[in-house]
């Protein structure tokens, strides 16, 4: 067991793979000579030279757009958004290409390839480094998307995308990267795509969330159970596929549910493990499903306040517990 | 039953505007339900075909109770039912094993079963004893009529209370509010399992409940219904269901012991006699003044006003008033004014008794007895004390149309803090009235009649009206009111416009 921020967990699982499979490579901008804007992939053009460690322009569409035709071509490509925020412009190619590859040649062909980005707020990133893309992807069938949010689970994840037959999208929020340590297993460490995990058990009511939201949950746990209140924390690690038996199992046994995350509130993935919740365990409930989430305004700005308006807090977190633990 | 305002007990369906089998679009109109004074068009909480009419034209039953089963759109028949006997509580082992007893509700629930039991399977005759007790079946049954007509549990409770067969009106809650929560449940689901192992076992897991009639008291105290001023107190015996009149559910609880008022014999109708059903309306003005005679001691005192000038006044302005705001000018409004203005001076008239304390309101919401084909309404003037004379004449107005096509709405009736009535428009010169509970005071306005009339030292013949009031002692004294009834006498006699 070795000790790792997030970051860490990242480029171990980059490293590790490119080390085992040759056809694995990376592109993005500044993943090379600069070794990514925080320095993730520091070294790797040294270590794999020129040829698997890829500058590329800034152009999103054609970093994606190229690891598709790599993938498709027999490469295991890892296509770097430098910031979720810059997205955008390759949605064509991963909603409209990479999730359909599979499904367009009746299996015929595959597209094995991962979209890593960081995204998240909470980092003073303003306008453009704050955003959190998952609910614009999570509805496309085709398309896989992780959420890992401790060191062990970006590691076992990653490693695991890079592994997937198909399109693997790795959202790493940008806070943990040098925030979170933990320690991660040696050796040849894989966490299964679509696999929840209990981060705290508890009796009295269910917090499902993610990312780095799962860290202030877990906090407002550990306040909470001093005043009496014992929360089961649910980090769901992958939105899709999504783990409805270990949510489902866990409101059966706590029958309330909160669910919480950084993405505004609106059509986020809340919505759908609320009507998950709603449409298989009705008669578990015993209080409403509750949701706390980022506010339906269009960007975290950069003031202080307004990035703590947005961002929910350990603090918001443990009122919104304590509201409906009391209900 | 809908709950057709706060304080409503029952209903009385007036009219199904669909028929078993109609399919009906969520929020059309269903039936026509008279209350107390209002009749309301019901419209449909769910689409669906209407299955089943269980509440007849004309049939009076509690709020909550069901009037009848829809058939929710793309529900198959034979969903659950109420079953028409519930079966009791089965032993111990049977308990845990979830039972499908459907409970009589009013609306058909999904056919959603729990997950982990057997959906759909009825409650096994063979499990229960064959002499289930009817008043057992009668305890389920109102227990469930007690959930429906109180709080709103959650589906975890709910579900729970079927699977271990749980009268939850017994239970205390635990969450906002009390509300029960399915913690409450399961601890009251071992504690009564402990108890029942350690003491007979055969104690019956359902826990008693009084029958249907004590839970929903037959003359609950109904704030916004009529007085009846002019009427003497009933003559007749009343019905058995009004003489117990039970403390009020209302923000101003008037603790009343158990009526002893008996039916007297009465000698049955004869050929020549008329045998007149009682309308909703008419039960209410029976329960409401026999509530207020029976717990309001009630005080009277008369002024006579020398309304001379006024009345010149207004023979002056009635018909460029009526050109310029096209309703007459009556005197109601006028003394309305005058009653407001003088509340402000002695506000403890605007008040009501409330068992421990006495609460003085600060709004001043005029009740106007407004007399329609069946008895009599009264609509109320929300601060009136703030209308101008024209804004006060077209409301009244308009309060008094509506009275008579029956289009008041709860809302008008409602919150009234006083009650003025113009008894002098049938030509009474005096009236004892009484009291429209929870209010404190009831003020009539007698009719205008010209007298010979001492004015300083001669006799001269005035327009003179007198003016009665009732007052509740327990609010009230005779001096108190007499300085307010003297300040309304002075204003309508110094009224200049």
């Amino acid at each position: 067991m070795a000790t790792k921020t997030v970051l860490e967990g990242v480029r171990d699982a980059m490293y590790n793979e490119m080390v085992r499979d040759e056809r694995v490579f990376i592109m993005g901008e500044d993943v090379g000579a600069r070794g990514n804007v925080f320095l993730i992939t520091q070294g790797f053009m040294d270590k794999f030279g020129r040829q698997r460690v890829i500058d590329t322009p800034l152009a999103e569409a054609s970093i994606v757009g190229v690891a598709i035709g790599a993938a498709m071509a027999g490469m295991r490509p890892i296509a770097e958004i430098q910031f979720a925020d810059f997205i955008y412009p390759a949605y064509n190619q991963i909603v409209g290409e990479a999730a359909k590859v599979r499904y367009r040649s009746a299996g015929g062909n595959s597209c094995p390839m991962v979209i890593r980005t960081p995204y998240g707020g909470g980092v003073r990133g303003a306008l453009s480094h704050s955003v959190s893309v998952e609910a614009l992807f999570y509805h496309v069938p085709g398309l896989k998307i992780c959420v890992p949010s401790t060191p062990a689970d970006a590691q076992g994840l990653l490693t695991s995308a890079i592994r997937d037959e198909d399109p693997v999208m790795v959202l790493e929020h940008k806070k943990t990267y040098r925030l979170i340590k933990g320690e991660v297993p040696d050796g040849d460490y894989t966490v299964p795509i679509g696999k929840a995990a209990i981060a705290r058990e508890g009796k009295d009511l269910s917090v499902i969330t993610y990312g780095l939201m799962r860290h202030f949950a877990v906090e407002a746990a550990e306040k909470l159970a001093a005043e009496g209140i014992d929360a089961e924390v649910v980090d769901l690690r992958s939105i899709r596929p999504m783990d409805r038996e270990t949510v489902l199992a866990s409101v059966t046994k706590t029958r309330r549910a909160l669910i919480v995350h950084e993405d505004n509130k609106f059509g986020g993935v809340g919505a759908e493990v609320a009507a998950i919740i709603a449409e298989e365990a009705l008669f578990e409930l015993d209080a409403p499903v509750r949701r706390l989430c980022g506010p339906d305004v269009p960007a975290m700005g950069y003031a202080k306040e307004y990035e703590e308006a947005f961002m929910p807090s350990a603090e918001r977190i443990a009122a919104a517990m304590r509201d409906l633990a009391a209900y | 039953m809908p709950q057709l305002g706060e304080t409503v007990t029952e209903g009385t369906v007036g009219r199904w505007l669909k028929k078993a089998g109609d399919q009906v679009a969520k929020y059309e109109p269903l039936l026509e339900v008279e209350t107390d004074k209002v009749a309301s068009e019901i419209p449909s909480p769910f689409a669906g075909t209407l299955s089943a009419i269980l509440a007849d034209e004309g049939a009076t039953v509690p709020v909550g109770a069901p009037v009848c089963e829809i058939l929710a759109a793309g529900e198959a028949p034979g969903a659950p039912v109420p079953a028409p006997a519930p079966v009791a509580a089965a032993p111990a082992p049977a308990a845990a094993a979830p039972l499908a007893v459907a409970p009589p509700e009013a609306a058909p629930q999904p056919t959603v079963a729990p997950p982990a039991s057997a959906p759909s399977v009825p409650a096994p005759a063979v499990n229960a004893p064959a002499a289930t007790a009817p008043a057992a079946a009668a305890a389920v049954a109102a227990g469930d009529a007690g959930q429906n007509n109180g709080a709103r549990h959650s589906p975890a409770v709910r579900r729970l209370a079927r699977m271990h067969h749980i009268d939850l009106s017994g239970i205390a809650g635990s969450g906002r509010g009390g509300r029960l929560t399915a913690r409450d449940v399961m601890s009251h689901v071992e504690n009564t399992a402990q108890a029942s192992a350690s003491t007979a076992p055969s104690v019956p897991r359902t826990a008693p409940v009084p029958p249907p009639s004590a839970v929903v008291p037959a003359a609950a105290v109904k704030p916004s219904a009529p007085a009846h001023p002019g009427a003497p107190p009933p003559a007749a015996p009343l019905p058995a269901q009004v003489t117990a009149p039970a403390a009020t559910p209302s923000a101003a609880p008037i603790k009343v012991a158990a009526s002893t008022v008996q039916p007297l014999p009465i000698a049955p109708p004869g050929p020549e006699d008329t045998v007149i059903r009682l309308s909703q309306m008419r039960k209410t003005i029976a329960e409401r003044m026999v509530l207020s005679k029976t717990t309001i001691p009630h005080a009277w005192s008369m002024v006579e006003a020398d309304v001379t000038a006024l009345v010149k006044w207004r023979n002056q302005e009635k018909d460029a008033f009526k050109a310029r705001e096209g309703v007459n000018l009556t005197y109601l409004p006028i003394v309305i004014q005058a009653v407001c203005g003088a509340i402000r001076e002695y506000p403890m008239v605007n008040a009501t008794w409330a068992g421990d304390s006495i609460i003085q309101r600060r709004h001043i919401n005029i009740g106007v007895a407004v007399d329609v084909d069946e008895g009599l309404v009264v609509p109320v003037v929300r601060d009136a004390d703030r209308y101008s004379l024209a804004g006060l004449a077209t409301t009244i107005n308009e309060l008094v149309g509506r009275a008579r096509a029956r289009k008041l709405t709860m809302d008008d009736l409602t919150d009234g803090t006083i009650t003025v009535d113009n008894t002098g428009s049938l030509g009474s010169i005096a009236s004892v009235p009484i009291i429209n509970p929870p209010q404190a005071a009831i003020i009539t306005t007698e009719a205008i009649v010209r007298r010979p009339w001492v004015v300083d030292d001669a006799i001269a013949i005035r327009h003179i009206m007198n003016l009665c009031l009732a007052l509740d002692h327990r609010v009230l004294d005779g001096a108190v009111a007499s300085h307010f009834l003297q300040a309304v006498k002075k204003r309508l006699e110094t009224y200049s416009g």
